[in-house]
């Protein structure tokens, strides 16, 4: 890791440390929006670490993008910093101004389509979208649509009607509804930027935040386990203990170095393939992460009381969200199997 | 708690270079070899196969011109193993030298062991076995019996090596004994040596294994006499030396390519038309897959840049060999097909072979337990 990157992810370290204490949390989880801490993060250039400086981004790389994805994982940050960085760098791939104030990114499902339709010199949303991240405390929407045959990034101000859900984790996922609604602005992707951009890097971002739920997750759990005393001595000094943690450590350690290769792969350009390879692995390692962290615990890990359960309901949502393992592994194993079995070595040292 | 690094990193031009150069190689040399033998992977032993791997420069890549070596990168040498192994080359005649007992040489032998030695394992000429397990010694390797006691010119050794794999084929063993004892110190007291497979005093034979195959071997010494000179750094150093030569060695691609001859014969049998089922199975699998190669990787390139990162190993071999053991089980749960020893098709045999194969994959090289055992003092829990 390069010497900024690792100055990144010491400030951000420090930054959500010291701001995502366990009150913020239960008040967002209460539907407060953490205001203060939207703008210390906006103000230090977390945002839009894909813009050009230029355009008053930090001019970074997505792997500089994962330092920051991957803490704010770590720390489960109620904001829509993830979907923030990957609108931004929607719209800055096609040539548009990224506004500031956190932004949201749709369709967030698959089976949810929203229309762009040219209208006089601008363009009209209309559809609705489901599970929309921060759907209704995002000041505006990035929206990935197909329009008069090629894929077009558009961006919406906040105002399409609201219906409001959440994940297990009380994050906002709310349903929009677009009803001939004006854009902003709306512009050609940037090359090699599909129409399914919104699910496919919606995945990449929820890949980095899983890698650092399971980065919490394996530390909280041994340290717990250090401290914890049973038959008079710590329970991570038992073997069955022990070798839980192992295994954790494993999925952890997998978990990571898969998000960071699909992080890699963005900045070359086609990473399909990655991403699908980490959404299926680290949403594997998510649910036995998470089992183990839990049975090392016992009880009180099992309370409202206790933090680790603001990680793991995290988990439990982030995983399905931009489609779950099953989704990506059918994506992922169509193809391996359209480039029949001879390729599938060459392919994998190719990349 | 000790942080897990798993950095990527890019393999260097020279070393992507040498993989096309290998490639074009074994498509000549493996030529339609059957998907079964390709599934022994590092099992097959072929001396000819070594030979022209010796010739090519392949074998001893990283070591020292002086020795025989070609003084080139550990990740070029990474390439290529990677290459033999998803090829399925027959690499165990030359492979256990070029991994463990040459580096062992280099680092703990004698200048005449190695001008001795050296040269001929890096030509492909000489076989080595490793002679560690005893009846009463597994996972608890430093409670092992077998005695080298000294006499005039050298040690006389007595006691019994099992599971030593290729003993019967191979040249020589570099093998772990007691020179000295103390009960309350077990780890010292240890000492390697350099030992002629042919030497009088010793008697082979062989342990067949489940499938009925034979690779190991229980090795029986009475009063067999090593010379002083065969013994391999200090007496009483053994202990180190060992837990150095393993601990190097467990983050290879050995150690989750073992059933990717299946992965193949899988994907060529499903892939004209994969209905969801069979594509999630097979999306999963390489998922998995690329990760470690990832993983793999990002060990091999901390070993170059001469760190020690011990607890990312032991993690690479307990991840890799569970996706090893896990893929006969997901072909059995996807088709359902029979697995054979020689009938029906290339799926089957594969199944058949790595199934019956699957066990040893968490025993060899550290049991997952002691490997687990390793992650949880580097998680500060022992």
């Amino acid at each position: 890791m390069n010497e900024l990157r690792t100055i990144l992810g010491d400030v951000v370290t420090r930054l959500f440390t010291d701001l995502v204490t366990k009150d913020l949390l239960e008040s967002a989880e209460r539907g407060e929006w953490p205001a203060a801490l939207w703008q210390t993060v906006e103000e230090n250039g977390l945002t839009l670490p894909l813009v050009a400086e230029s355009k008053g981004g930090a001019g970074g790389t997505w792997g500089d993008a994962f330092v920051v994805i991957r803490a704010a994982g770590r720390h489960a940050v109620p904001l829509p910093l993830a979907e923030t960085i990957v609108g931004s760098w929607l719209l800055s791939g096609a040539g548009l101004d990224a506004p500031s104030g956190p932004l949201t990114i749709a369709p967030a499902r698959r089976e949810d389509t929203v229309r762009l339709v040219r209208a006089g010199a601008g363009w009209r949303l209309s559809g609705s979208a489901a599970r929309v991240p921060w759907g209704g405390a995002a000041h505006h929407v990035v929206v990935v649509a197909e329009a008069e045959g090629r894929p077009m990034v558009a961006l919406a101000a906040r105002g399409a009607a609201v219906t409001r859900d959440q994940n297990l984790a009380r994050e906002p996922r709310d349903r929009l509804v677009f009803d001939g609604s004006p854009v902003v602005a709306a512009a050609p992707a940037a090359r090699g930027v599909p129409a399914s951009a919104v699910w496919l890097y919606g995945a990449l971002a929820r890949s980095a935040q899983i890698a650092g739920g399971l980065d919490y997750l394996l530390r909280q759990a041994s340290q717990y386990a250090t401290e914890r005393r049973q038959f008079g001595k710590p329970i991570g000094s038992f073997q069955v203990i022990q070798q839980n943690l192992a295994v954790l450590a494993g999925h952890t350690a997998a978990a990571g170095t898969a998000a960071a290769n699909a992080f890699r792969a963005a900045d070359r350009g086609d990473a399909a393939f990655e991403i699908a390879a980490a959404k299926v692995r680290v949403g594997e390692a998510a649910g036995v992460g998470a089992s183990i962290a839990h049975q090392t615990h016992g009880a009180i890990g099992f309370t409202y009381e206790h933090a680790l359960q603001f990680v793991t309901r995290r988990l439990w949502s982030w995983r399905a969200e931009f489609g779950g393992e099953g989704d990506w592994a059918v994506e992922l194993g169509r193809a391996v199997a359209e480039r029949g079995a001879d390729a599938l070595w060459p392919h994998l040292t190719a990349r | 708690m000790q942080t897990f690094r798993f950095e990527l990193g890019e393999l260097p031009p020279a070393a992507e270079a040498l993989r096309a150069e290998v490639r074009e190689f074994l498509r000549r040399e493996l030529g339609d070899t059957p998907p079964v033998l390709r599934a022994h992977s590092w099992g097959g032993f072929d001396r000819a196969f070594s030979r022209k791997m010796g010739a090519r420069g392949w074998i001893a890549m990283t070591w020292p011109k002086r020795y025989g070596g070609h003084e080139r990168s550990a990740l070029e040498r990474y390439v290529v193993l990677e290459e033999m192994l998803a090829a399925g080359a027959p690499v165990s005649a030359h492979w256990i030298a070029d991994r463990q007992s040459g580096p062992l040489l280099l680092r703990f032998g004698t200048e005449a062991q190695r001008e001795k030695f050296l040269p001929a394992i890096a030509r492909g000429e000489l076989s080595f076995a490793i002679g560690m397990s005893e009846p009463d010694s597994g996972s608890d390797l430093a409670s092992l019996r077998t005695r080298a006691e000294r006499v005039a010119g050298g040690y006389r050794v007595n006691g019994t090596k099992v599971w030593t794999s290729n003993a019967h084929l191979a040249d020589y063993m570099i093998a772990t004994f007691r020179t000295h004892h103390d009960p309350a110190r077990k780890h010292e007291g240890l000492t390697q040596f350099l030992v002629d497979t042919k030497l009088p005093g010793i008697t082979m034979s062989p342990i067949i294994d489940l499938a009925g195959s034979h690779h190991f071997n229980m090795v029986v010494f009475e009063d067999a006499f090593v010379p002083e000179d065969m013994r391999v750094g200090e007496d009483g150093a053994g202990w180190k030396q060992v837990t150095t030569e393993l601990a190097f060695e467990r983050s290879g691609p050995e150690r989750y390519l073992s059933s990717f001859a299946l992965l193949l014969e899988l994907i060529r049998a499903v892939s004209k038309d994969p209905g969801e089922r069979a594509a999630a199975t097979v999306g999963r699998l390489v998922a998995h897959l690329t990760t470690l190669r990832q993983m793999s990787l990002s060990v091999a390139l901390m070993l170059e840049a001469g760190e020690n990162p011990n607890l990312e190993a032991a993690v690479v071999k307990d991840v890799g060999t569970t996706f090893e053991q896990e893929v006969p089980e997901v072909v059995h749960a996807l088709l359902g097909i029979e697995p054979t020893i020689d009938s029906g098709s290339d799926l089957q045999q594969v199944l058949g072979f790595l199934m019956q194969r699957a066990p040893s994959f968490s025993l060899r090289g550290g049991t997952r337990e002691i490997l687990r055992g390793i992650i949880a003092r580097g998680l500060g829990l022992r």
